[in-house]
Formats: structure tokens, sequence, C-alpha cells
């Protein structure tokens, strides 16, 4: 049983999204939507962190001793720089797509669990995950063009 | 020796003509002339969004006064004070008359073949350098639709980028956003005559009293005849509009969502939705349904300060009125959560069903004269023709259209907003900022930041305009432009209505049509499409309006059945007017379907939360197929609120008498000495509270920055302080007095507006005899003021507004 280690994991994830949401906010508010949204984003991975707590409560009892490098550092940021911030919101990106996937594995063994709570949990805050993804996604088409070519 | 119809100063509306709502309105025709005109020119008022018919007088190659337009659906004669007044500024003896270039730090004069020289030779120097992301165009909301459409199409097929937008988007983009939310498209979906039948009409954020005059002149002429309309007003302030309001809901500035959630509430537990037309005409409903649920009266009224017991009255009116036009402007558009409160009054019509019906219609206003125009011609943020930038076929139809490849459209993201084309000019990607009819130093937020963008080296600055602005004061490069009146152009009003507005007088000295700038912008820079012809090929306003048809030929905004001659024949025609429609289209969506299908909308969508563009594939998937689209939003609260430090909100906003920055009405005698000053409004508590008197000398802070004004005690509530944006320092230099001193550099996610309706402030009383400023901030402040003014009149800091201030010479208080 392994569904202990990857609630571990999206919460471990989820807890490195906060974080560098802070940062780049932080890092880059003088970008307002980004310092902005950056805030709204990070209330959003806090909520599922709280949905989190008793799942990792209820399956952590069974968690096998899997190594724990099922984590990798993605976020490398704040940086400084013309291309900091379209590096920063990379990174970010590829964290919110590392919850997402978490999600996504949960919610196919929530499935073979039968356990709602689980795969309720996962669905939506899978939905905000997206969201986030969504919103990088649109900020870095953005200013792509601008920090590669006329910078 | 001048003659009126009424002294508009202190009859600002004018006399009733009373009537019901089965009889038209009647004709009433204002007029003011300094001199008995010659002859009489047909023009357009450009003073306010509303788009006025009326004839320019003009003797002895002057303009000598206007007279509104009988004829006209529009108006039917009437004009407002500032109509009334302020052609005067045509004549003014500041106007540019020459071509400046910036030679060893100053302005001086130039031809135009040296300044235009200057400009296409930096132009090609960057674009060679950098690419044309290096050069952005910041224009107005008030030229004339033949020349957005030269400028939209030379940017984005001749120079190729996407930094284009216009001072629209502070004062529009969220009607347009809001529109293509809920409708797929932009496009107003009611109009003006539907205010004439209407048994209730909602103002939100909206003092429409103020800001188009003659259009509340229409409503109080329904108010005071039979069967008169209920009228409900949502605005923080006591305003002219709220005096006549049924009901009244004065909320807390950043609130416009939950207060609206609370009507969209209250209207499903009344069992008053129109659930066959929510079946068979929108997508969404359950969704709207399920978030407002939590927002009773009493929930509301701890988000908001609005009583339970006033939200459940216009509750009551909205879930029984039979037929309802609503109106939203600045105090939603320029406010926490724009889009989506704006997005809010649209899902009131459409879950009772009150849409594309007579009676039934909403007027998501424009703030100037022809900023349907940007939109509609892609001078902004949008593409020509409401065309979709995330749709390819769009692209290919443009490319078609302008013989260029499709690769030289910038279509990769949606065209640069305002905000960010300042963003990008402060951290120096963009190195030619071209500035047409718009006064950023005055408009934008955070004042402080736009005069060290400007005054950045490595900035080349364009300025096109009639007067030396404040912001002219930092251009490399000054045009000298001709304005209404001048030129023949065609603009189009909030109700879709097409007018003309003629060439009666000849520009002054060297002043050129700004229509005659970009031509000569295009032809030096020698845009060539795919065959290697001139791009351009056009050469005059009416050539311009004869390809923009082409351009919008099967599109919501279908200008082909419209000629110049049509458009002479006494009335301005609301769009679409095609084979179809030849006299026009007094309100869209009477059949029900919606722009929205895939391949006709005009975007596939944003998150209303994040401004997260919706991808093609996922809008294609649950394609809403013509219905309209009803997107919830949940209540948050805005960005900066008042704390120990700051305790006060600040609101900005407009005064009847005057028109943006003043550029023109703060030449005309009369309407600038009705309001001669900025001043602070604040509510008798706050007054006694901080031992403040009427006419006392205020210091506002804010964390941006801190003014100096006057304090009006009364008509506002408690914790909440209001200033008037148009007033900067081309004529008063003597302390720092603009509103946008203090505002805040951050906007609305989907519609990009900035947010101008809060700020966290604290307020005190300034001794004027404590003489010189104190060091810090304050200091800082008047040496900004004195920096952007040296080389004018050197007024030394401190001292000049220790006396007593300009008394306003009008009947009407000058904060309604």
């Amino acid at each position: 049983m392994h569904v202990g280690n990857y609630l571990g994991l999206v919460q471990g994830s989820e807890r490195r999204l906060v974080d560098a949401l802070n940062k780049v906010a932080g890092q880059h508010g003088d970008e307002p939507d980004v310092f902005e949204t950056c805030q709204l984003l990070r209330s959003w991975s806090n909520k599922h962190l709280e949905y989190l707590e008793p799942l990792v409560r209820k399956y952590g009892e069974n968690r096998d001793p899997e190594p724990s490098n099922l984590e990798t550092a993605l976020f490398h940021g704040p940086r400084q720089g013309s291309l900091a911030l379209l590096r920063d919101l990379h990174d970010v990106w590829l964290l919110t797509q590392q919850v997402q996937l978490c999600w996504t594995v949960l919610e196919q063994a929530a499935q073979a669990l039968r356990d709602e709570e689980l795969e309720r949990v996962c669905q939506e805050c899978g939905k905000e995950t997206k969201r986030q993804t969504a919103f990088f996604l649109t900020r870095i088409k953005q200013a792509a063009p601008q920090s590669l070519v006329a910078s | 020796m001048t003659t009126e119809t009424r002294n508009s100063i202190n009859d600002i509306w004018g006399e009733r003509t009373p009537h019901g709502p089965s009889q038209p309105w009647p004709v009433r025709v204002d007029e003011r002339v300094s001199e008995t005109p010659e002859r009489w020119v047909r023009g357009t008022c450009v003073l306010c969004s509303n788009g006025c018919g009326l004839d320019i007088g003009v003797r002895a190659g002057k303009i000598v006064g206007v007279r509104g337009l009988g004829s006209d659906v529009t108006n039917k004669g009437r004009l407002g004070p500032k109509g009334l007044h302020s052609w005067v500024a045509n004549d003014s003896r500041d106007r540019l008359t020459k071509p400046l270039i910036r030679r060893n730090g100053q302005l001086q004069e130039a031809s135009w073949d040296e300044a235009m020289g200057l400009i296409v030779q930096k132009s090609k120097a960057i674009a060679k350098q950098h690419t044309s992301l290096g050069i952005g165009f910041y224009t107005s909301g008030q030229l004339f639709l033949e020349e957005y459409y030269t400028l939209g199409v030379l940017g984005k097929a001749g120079l190729g980028t996407p930094h284009m937008d216009g001072n629209t988007r502070l004062c529009t983009a969220t009607a347009a956003a809001a529109l293509k939310v809920s409708f797929g498209s932009d496009g107003q979906p009611g109009g003006y005559e539907d205010l004439d039948t209407t048994d209730c009409v909602m103002h939100v954020g909206h003092n429409i009293a103020s800001q188009q005059t003659v259009l509340w002149t229409r409503i109080l002429d329904r108010l005071a005849g039979p069967n008169p309309p209920k009228v409900i007003v949502i605005d923080p302030r006591r305003t002219f509009t709220a005096e006549h309001a049924t009901v009244h809901l004065a909320p807390k500035v950043g609130t416009n969502v939950a207060v609206l959630n609370g009507l969209l509430h209250l209207i499903i537990q009344a069992g008053a939705t129109d659930p066959a037309f929510l079946d068979a005409h929108t997508t969404g409903y359950d969704d709207l349904k399920k978030t407002v649920e939590k927002y009773t009266p009493e929930y509301v009224e701890q988000l908001s300060g609005v009583p339970a017991a006033e939200l459940r009255r216009a509750g009551e009116i909205l879930a029984s009125t039979r037929t309802l036009v609503s109106s939203i402007l600045q105090g939603v558009y320029q406010s926490m959560q724009a889009t989506a409160a704006a997005v809010q009054v649209n899902n009131i019509h459409l879950i009772r069903g009150l849409i594309g019906k007579p009676g039934s219609g909403i007027l998501q206003m424009n703030g100037q004269p022809t900023a349907q125009n940007t939109r509609e011609c892609g001078a902004d943020g949008d593409l020509p023709g409401f065309r979709n930038w995330s749709n390819p076929e769009h692209i290919k139809e443009l490319a078609k259209l302008w013989n260029v490849p499709v690769n030289k459209i910038p279509h990769w993201s949606p065209p640069t907003h305002a905000m960010q084309i300042w963003r990008y000019a402060e951290q120096g990607s963009i190195k030619l900022l071209w500035i047409q009819a718009t006064n950023p130093a005055v408009s934008m937020p955070e004042l402080g930041r736009i005069r060290k963008i400007l005054q950045k080296e490595d900035l080349f600055v364009v300025v096109q305009d009639a007067f030396m602005t404040e912001t002219a004061r930092y251009a490399d490069v000054v045009l000298p432009a001709a304005i209404w009146a001048e030129k023949t152009g065609t603009f189009t009003n909030v109700s879709r209505t097409v007018h003309i507005s003629c060439k009666a007088i000849e520009p002054p000295g060297e002043a050129r049509s700004d229509l005659d700038i970009f031509l000569d912008y295009a032809q030096r820079m020698d845009f060539r499409d795919q065959d290697g012809q001139p791009l351009i090929k056009w050469h005059d306003p009416e050539s311009a309006f004869e390809a923009w048809k082409d351009c919008t030929r099967g599109r919501p905004c279908d200008y082909t059945g419209l000629t110049y001659e049509k458009l002479m024949r006494g009335s301005g025609v609301p769009w679409p007017v095609n084979a179809e429609h030849p006299d026009g289209t007094v309100r869209l969506y009477s059949d029900f379907v919606f722009p929205t299908r895939a391949d006709y909308a005009e975007t596939y969508g944003h998150d209303l939360e994040t401004g997260a563009a919706v991808s093609r594939e996922e809008y294609k998937a649950n394609d809403p197929g013509g219905k309209a689209i009803i997107k919830a939003a949940e209540y948050r609260e805005p960005h900066e609120v008042p704390d120990e430090a700051y305790p006060l909100w600040l609101t900005t906003g407009r005064q009847v008498y005057h028109f943006h920055t003043r550029t023109k009405t703060g030449r005309s005698k009369e309407l600038q000495d009705a309001a001669p000053d900025a001043f602070v409004q604040l509510s008798a508590e706050d007054a006694a509270k901080y031992g403040i008197g009427e006419g006392d000398w205020i210091l506002v802070e804010s964390r941006r920055g801190l003014v100096i004004e006057r304090a009006m005690i009364g008509n506002i509530e408690p914790g909440l302080v209001f200033i008037p944006f148009h007033y900067g320092y081309w004529d008063d230099p003597s302390r720092p007095r603009a509103a946008n001193e203090l505002t805040i550099t951050e906007w609305d996610p989907v519609s990009k507006q900035p947010h101008y309706k809060y700020a966290a402030v604290k307020i005190s009383k300034y001794d004027a005899r404590a003489a010189l400023p104190q060091p810090g901030l304050l200091g800082r402040a008047v040496e900004a003021v004195q920096q952007l003014m040296s080389g004018e009149k050197e007024v030394p800091a401190g001292s000049s507004f220790t006396s007593p201030g300009l008394q306003p010479k009008t009947t009407q208080r000058v904060d309604g």
C-alpha cells in the first residue's frame, strides 16, 4: 500500500508550491498581476493542504518505507535579471504540473479503494491546480516573446 | 454677444419634456452661440460617450457655437454643459501649431519633415536592432474610427508589433471584457431607446447624471411623465443620480460582487427566474445558483455595509419588474473584480430573460466618445472587427484582407495591454512609445512612477496632441494635432450608433489630423503588402471608412450598409447595418442567439479570477453554440484595505463640468469657473473626527504619493474620501493635486483595467502657514511637480496655495 507515500508527495509538492508562490510574489512585486495572483493561488494551495491533513493521517499508518526520493526540486528561484520572471514562472508551472499529476495518480487509487472522500478531494483540488497551471501558461506565453527577443 | 437656450452651468439638464412609455421622446433643441453663424456644419459631440448629434456654427473661419440636432436618435436636439461650452478650446491661444523636437534638453520648433523623419529613423533603427517589440503605441478613446483603423493596420500589418493599446484600457476595457464573457463578443445588447419604455433602470457604479447628462435627461423625462420607471442606484456616494433613486445602495468600495451576488440570490429566492429562457438560451446557470446561495442579505450586509432591508427592496424590484435597463460604468470597471462584477449585471438580465426585448437591455457604458471604435478597429488590445486573436481562421481573414503573410500579424498572445506596455517601457524593452490624444501624466495610476518612465533616457517618447499637456512636456517629439471640427471622421456611441463629424474649420498653424499623421508615417516607413503595393491603400477619411467596411463584413459590428452620405441624413445609425438591416439595428439578440459559436466568438474566454486564457480546444469541447454564458464569481476583498497607518478609503472619479484631464473643458471659462479646482470630499463624521472644517487644506497621503486639497464635507459615507481625477498641473503647478498621485498600480485579471476606485489613505489638516514643505515625501512631491513645470511658471513651493481657494461659480454642487 503506497497511497500514504503519494499523499506525502502531493503534500510536499503543495508545500513547495506555496513556498515558490511566496518567493515569486516577493521577488516580482513590480509585476502587480503576478504579485496578486500568486497570493490568490497560494490561498488555494493552503486550502488543499488542509484537505490533505486527515487523509495523510488516515493513510499514513500504512505508509511503506519507500525511499523519500519521490520528491525532486523543481523550483530554483527566485532569480534576478532579465530572464528572471520567465524562468521563475517556468519553474512554478512545472511545480503545478507535479501537483496535478499527483492528484491524477491518487484519484485512480481512490477509485480502486472506493474511497469517495479521497476521490472528491482529488477532483476538487485538481480543478484548482489546473487553474493554477493555466494562469502560469497564459502569463508565460505573454512574457516569452518580450523576454527572449527584446530584452 | 452670447445667446443660449439655457444657462447650462446652473441648469445642467434643462427643462423637462415629460413623456410616458407609449410616447416618443420629444425634441428639445439646445443651442449656444457667441455670434450668429454664417453656416452650420454637421458634427457630433465628443465631450462624453453619449454621441449627441449637433451642428457646428461657423463664422469667419472660426467656431462660434453649437446647436443640438433635433432629428438625431441619440439626443433629439439636446446638449449638455460640456458640449455647449467646450468648443471654445479649438480657438485657444495655447494650441500647438508646429512640431517640436527636443534638442539639448529643450523642445524646439521643427518642420514636419524633420519631426517625422526623426520618428521614422528611430522606428527603423529600433526595429532593426530589437524587432518591432521595441515599439509601442498608447492611443486614445478620442480619435476617429478612420484613424484607429489606419493605426491598427500599420501597427499590426506594417510594423507587426503587439504593443498597441488605448487609454480605453483605463475607461472601457471592462465593458468589452464583460460583453465578451457573457455574449461571446463586444457590442452592447440594448439601445438608448429601451430607456423610453422600460419599467426599471439600474445604474451600477454609474453616475449618469454627471457623466452622460443628455442620457440622464432622457431618464428624467420619463421620471416626470406617466408610469415612470423605478430607479436603482448602486454607488458609495450620494451623487446627482442617487438623489433620484427609488432605492440607493451605498456599498463599501470594492464590494460590487458581493452586492450583485446578493441581488442574484434574492431573484432566485423569489422564484423569479425564467427557466424556459435559461434552458434554451444560456449555459452555466447551475453553477451561478450554487455560488450565490450563501449571499443572503445579512451576509451581504457584513461584506458591503449595505443594510439587508435595502438590498431586499432592490431585490424585490428586480424580481418583479417586467423590463429592465442596466447601465454600468467606472464604479464597477475601475474597482476590484471589475469584469466579474460587470458580468453579474449581465447575469441578472439573463436569469430573468430580460434581454433582446423592447425596454430591456444592458448598456456596458463607455467613458470616451470614440472608445467603441478603439475596440472595434483593433487600436487597443483587440483585433479589428471583433476578431479572436486565438482563432487562426480570424487571423487568416485579416491577412487576406491586408494582403500580408499570416505570420506578419502578431497573434501569439493577446495584444499587449496598456499597463504591460508601460511596464515594458519601465524595464527598457520598449524603446519608442508613441502617445496620441491622451494625458497619462495625469490619468494613469501612481503618477510618480509614470513621470519616471517618461523621463527615462532610453525611452523615445512621441506625443501627438493639440496642447502642451503634462505628458507632452516629457516628449522627445511633439506632433501638433488637429481636433474635432478641424477634420472629418466617424465614431460610434454606447448605443452602437455611428455618427459623422465633419470638418468645419481649418486646424491652427501647421496642425494635422491624426489620420494624415498616420498616413504620412506609413508612407515614410514604406509599409508594403506581399505584392509590393503600399499596405495602406486609402488616402482620406472616406476612403479609410470604405476600407474599414470591408473589415467588418460578416462580423457583429457590420458597417457594410453605411456610407458617409447615409450618415449625413440627419441622424446616427446603430450597427449592424448591412443588406439585412439597411436602417441599422436598435437592439441586439432579439432572436436570443448570441455570438458565442466557437468559429464566430471574439474570445474563448478567461478564468474570471486569474485571467488565464481558455484554450481553443477547451472552448470547442463545450461550444456554447449561440447560447449566452453565465459565469459566477465569489466575492474577493480588495488588495489594499485601510489599516492603522492608512485608515481611510480613497475613491476617485468625475465631475459634471469636466472631461478627462480638462484639456478642453479647462479652457472654457464657464466650465472652469464652475469647477475651478480639485477637492477632497469627506463625511461630516470624519470631518469632526479630524477637526476639519469646510474649505480647510487637507494633506492626503497614500503609500505612493500625496496631494493637498481643500475639504468638502458631506454626501459621502464615513470612512471614505473622494477626489476628482481631472486636475493636473498645466494650469496650476503650485501644489501636488492630481488624484492619481495616490492610486495603485494594479489591474483586473481579465479586462486589465486599473483599480482607481480604492486605495488606503490617511488625511491630516495641512497648516499652510507652516510655510515650506517638510523634507521627505512632501518635499519630494513638490519637487516632482516643480520639475514637471520647469521652464514654465516658477512657483515657490508652499506659498501660492495659502491663498483663499477659488469658489465654484455654479448653483449646483460640484461633487454631484
